[in-house]
């Protein structure tokens, strides 16, 4: 397995290259630990989707126009219990606002003001799910800024080929899992996440959010659950901004 | 009503789109359209990644300690220790996420054998 930061150096040369290259070494860094244990825990997935009745098709379309595995294991609940639409549709909705968040912060890293057309960043939001949102806050700062979209979207758009195709392979292969696998493919994903969010953490103000939502997480989810995730956010998010701001500035 | 329709062939791909594809993109095209004003390294744009991490952090934990399947199965202690052991193993190892991803692994598969072979 190629090193992460293999593709972070780039020379002067590199400033002029064409969108294609660039999509191209997207598509060549996604052959990368974080692809692999996304991978990994859609194939954990792919049991769940199995012994809740989905079909394949259902699996895998699921796979590739949601592309959040939260929303999609809630989505997966709300079908095989025949929850009506709109209860299914507000329950995926609260499991996806965080989407909103995240991409509002991802996109100044890729857009260039009055040059990156609007459909090409809606297009590449859609790959915005927590795997390539952590690789990309810690590697696209140091690329030009030309290459930024193009490199995600090949990234973005190569992990999802790979997990829709291993997710179906999965899905038909693994009849019954054995409960250790299972559980040790969930459980991949967490540490994973926390990990490379610590990692990717530029400042110290990121590590304290990270270290109040933790916390804070649980709690809001035995209080207020189904908004939870949206308050530890803005609580939690609001808490360590003021807490650090305070240090970095004083109460100015 | 929705009984009917939850038994007809096409009902799933309708959920899968209205209440899977919408509910999730259109957050994302929010997010597009908001954020555009946004410069890279203004305040605001500190605070919004803060909300973001905060709520990524909240989903973290959530998973580790409210798990679905057959994790919600293994103690809380065990995962808790996994998860724990595996970020101490990550940060001693100069951030190298592949070790603390082992480590967790390792702790939680050996800790479930072991707790099976006792019971």
């Amino acid at each position: 397995m190629p090193p992460p930061d293999r593709a972070v150096t780039f020379d002067a040369a590199d400033q002029d290259l064409p969108g294609r290259v660039w999509m191209l070494r997207g598509a060549r860094a996604a052959i990368s630990l974080p692809a692999f244990i996304l991978t990994a825990a859609f194939v954990g997935y792919a049991g769940l989707a199995r012994e809740s009745g989905l079909t394949l098709v259902e699996t895998l379309a699921m796979t590739g126009l949601i592309w959040a595995l939260p929303s999609i294991v809630v989505l997966t609940g709300a079908l095989s219990s025949g929850m009506g639409l709109i209860p299914a549709a507000i329950a995926v909705a609260l499991a996806s606002v965080r989407l909103m968040p995240m991409t509002i912060a991802f996109l100044p890293l890729i857009k260039i003001p009055g040059k990156t057309k609007t459909w090409q960043l809606l297009l590449a939001s859609h790959f915005v799910a927590v795997t390539a949102w952590v690789y990309g806050m810690k590697h696209l700062p140091n690329f030009p800024k030309e290459g930024r979209l193009p490199f995600f979207i090949g990234f973005g758009g190569a992990v999802t080929c790979f997990v829709f195709c291993i997710t179906g392979i999965a899905y038909l292969m693994v009849e019954r899992m054995p409960p250790v696998v299972a559980g040790a493919l969930f459980l991949l994903t967490p540490v994973y996440f926390l990990c490379s969010l610590w990692g990717a953490a530029q400042l110290s103000v990121d590590k304290v959010a990270l270290a109040v939502g933790l916390v804070l997480g649980p709690v809001l989810y035995l209080y207020v659950p189904g908004l939870d995730l949206l308050w530890t956010g803005l609580i939690g998010g609001t808490v360590a901004y003021l807490g650090t701001r305070i240090i970095r500035r004083g109460l100015s | 009503m929705t009984g009917a329709l939850a038994d007809t062939w096409w009902w799933p791909y309708v959920m899968i789109l209205v209440a899977g594809w919408l509910a999730t993109d259109v957050w994302r095209w929010i997010g597009v359209f908001a954020g555009g004003k946004l410069r890279e390294d203004s305040e605001m744009l500190i605070w919004v990644r803060c909300v973001a991490t905060a709520l990524v952090a909240g989903l973290i934990a959530k998973l580790i300690l409210f798990p679905q399947g057959v994790l919600a199965d293994t103690p809380l202690w065990l995962r808790l220790a996994a998860a724990g052991f595996g970020f101490a193993a990550f940060l001693v190892s100069r951030q190298k996420v592949i070790v603390g991803v082992l480590v967790a692994e390792v702790l939680l598969i050996s800790g479930w054998l072991l707790l099976d072979g006792v019971i």
